[in-house]
């Protein structure tokens, strides 16, 4: 019988779920690392014993920790995240340039084919590569010195690398997104990248329609579409059908169109998810009401989803790295909450339970679905 | 040899109990001293000290005989009591973040 693992990474560690493919008995393995930020644990395709977590601390740093037994143990890898060549500068908050300085992993991304090869997306945005398991790290530097770089600046969080999506039907195409200069794409393989926000839209900035510098918070892709992708930006719910040369808006009802994650079902390409959060300054769901907000239509038109999430008084939020879908039958859809809850839903988002209430605040959920 | 005080977070990743004992190249230095501690658990690499640059990390501090040698020369030498092992190095991580 099939079963799920969900990956959580918090503030405080990183906890294992797991549960048969009914998935209504949930263990609880952890805390992995306590005392640590997990901001991502992921698994490797190819392997799913192979499992990656970037481990970091504001006293000790980052570390890298790999497991060959599914979450059983650890071993800490390299974690010399060293930028290549002439380092360079971003803009800072107050316009001036500013030196890169490496800060922390977002993100990790294992190969799709090969367990030893994984993708590291760091702050400030970089994004890295290793072949060796992740003892040793190399920057693809093609991003930084694609020509923009120069320009990016921070968002409130930092200016971190968080989402790498490999296209599984192109090995040479990567898309990443990074806060807040936007979504890039390399069509080989990571030596060369370019710019993909035509179409985004952002008031705040004294061009709102320039080439960088959009808050994109996640963008989402289901394998069998590689070309389309979903983005939750700062504000807009964004949609490309041409691997990102162009955008357009698919917000349509949503209550409020500013979020951090955005996921699609496992089985149906134009099924999407996303939480709308009350705005950039509130950062909890609007009149206290948890809602997935789903849409069957590829966006556009959206449906709450409600059933067994807290309907009164709740103001967690979801950040960007904490949804994710298993590939069972029947999808599931889980998320993750500043109040430490993962919820998780075994029949698309029709219905809703907690499979963890009280962990510290959840940073990042993925699921593996095991034979 | 040098007796070295690890804060905890980093024991537990050390896989050490108690203090380190570290035999020390030459002179007893932070830098030989932290050289050694690397050397002896490469997975320290990073967590007191830049890769490249190995200046300290900000919330790490050195404690030696009951003074903060944090902001110390790097190549000063280590008291002898730390050098003969009858005082220990401590490595602290700042009391900070609330």
């Amino acid at each position: 019988m099939s079963r799920v693992r969900v990956l959580v990474g918090t503030r405080k560690g990183a906890f294992i779920l797991s549960a048969d493919g009914k998935r209504q008995e949930w263990k609880i393995d952890g805390p992995h690392f306590g005392g640590w930020e997990i901001y991502h644990v992921k698994g490797s395709p190819a392997d799913p014993n192979r499992l990656y977590a970037s481990q970091s601390s504001g006293w000790f740093g980052q570390l890298i920790q790999r497991s060959d037994d599914g979450g059983a143990s650890w071993a800490p890898m390299g974690n010399k995240f060293l930028y290549e060549g002439a380092v360079g500068t971003h803009q800072w908050y107050d316009g001036t340039p500013h030196p890169w300085e490496f800060k922390r992993v977002w993100h990790l991304e294992p190969s799709l084919t090969d367990p030893d090869t994984v993708y590291a997306g760091v702050e400030d945005a970089a994004i890295f590569r290793s072949c060796d398991g992740g003892q040793n790290w190399n920057e693809l530097t093609g991003l930084r010195g694609h020509g923009t770089g120069s320009q990016w600046m921070p968002g409130a969080g930092g200016m971190g690398l968080h989402t790498i999506l490999l296209d599984p039907q192109d090995p040479r195409r990567i898309f990443v997104a990074i806060s807040a200069a936007g979504a890039f794409r390399t069509d080989d393989g990571g030596v060369t990248w370019k710019p993909i926000n035509r179409g985004l839209k952002s008031e705040h900035m004294p061009d709102p329609t320039a080439e960088v510098g959009h808050c994109v918070h996640r963008i989402a892709m289901h394998a069998s579409r590689p070309n389309t992708l979903f983005m939750q930006k700062h504000w807009d719910v964004m949609r490309s059908d041409d691997a990102g040369d162009s955008w357009h808006e698919v917000s349509g009802n949503l209550p409020t169109d500013f979020g951090f994650p955005i996921d699609v079902h496992a089985h149906e390409p134009e099924t999407v998810y996303v939480v709308p959060i009350k705005s950039d300054g509130e950062h909890y769901p609007p009149e206290g009401k948890l809602r997935v907000y789903r849409s069957r239509t590829g966006g556009n038109e959206w449906e709450a989803l409600t059933n067994g999430l807290p309907q009164s008084d709740c103001y967690v939020n979801v950040l960007r790295e904490a949804m994710a879908v298993d590939s069972l039958d029947s999808c599931g859809i889980y998320f993750g909450t500043t109040g430490g809850q993962v919820y998780a839903s075994s029949d698309g988002g029709d219905h809703w339970e907690a499979i963890a209430r009280d962990l510290p605040a959840v940073v990042s959920v993925e699921v593996q679905t095991l034979a | 040899m040098i007796r070295i005080v690890l804060p905890a977070h980093l024991r537990l990743l050390a896989k050490v109990s108690g203090e380190v004992l570290l035999e020390v190249e030459g002179a007893a230095t932070q830098r030989s001293v932290l050289d050694a501690l690397e050397a002896r658990y490469p997975m320290l690499s990073g967590t007191t000290r830049d890769h490249v640059t190995k200046v300290r990390r900000p919330f790490i501090r050195f404690f030696v005989c009951g003074e903060d040698w944090s902001n110390e020369a790097a190549d000063r030498a280590l008291p002898e009591a730390v050098a003969n092992g009858s005082e220990p190095f401590l490595l602290v991580g700042a009391i900070s973040g609330g």
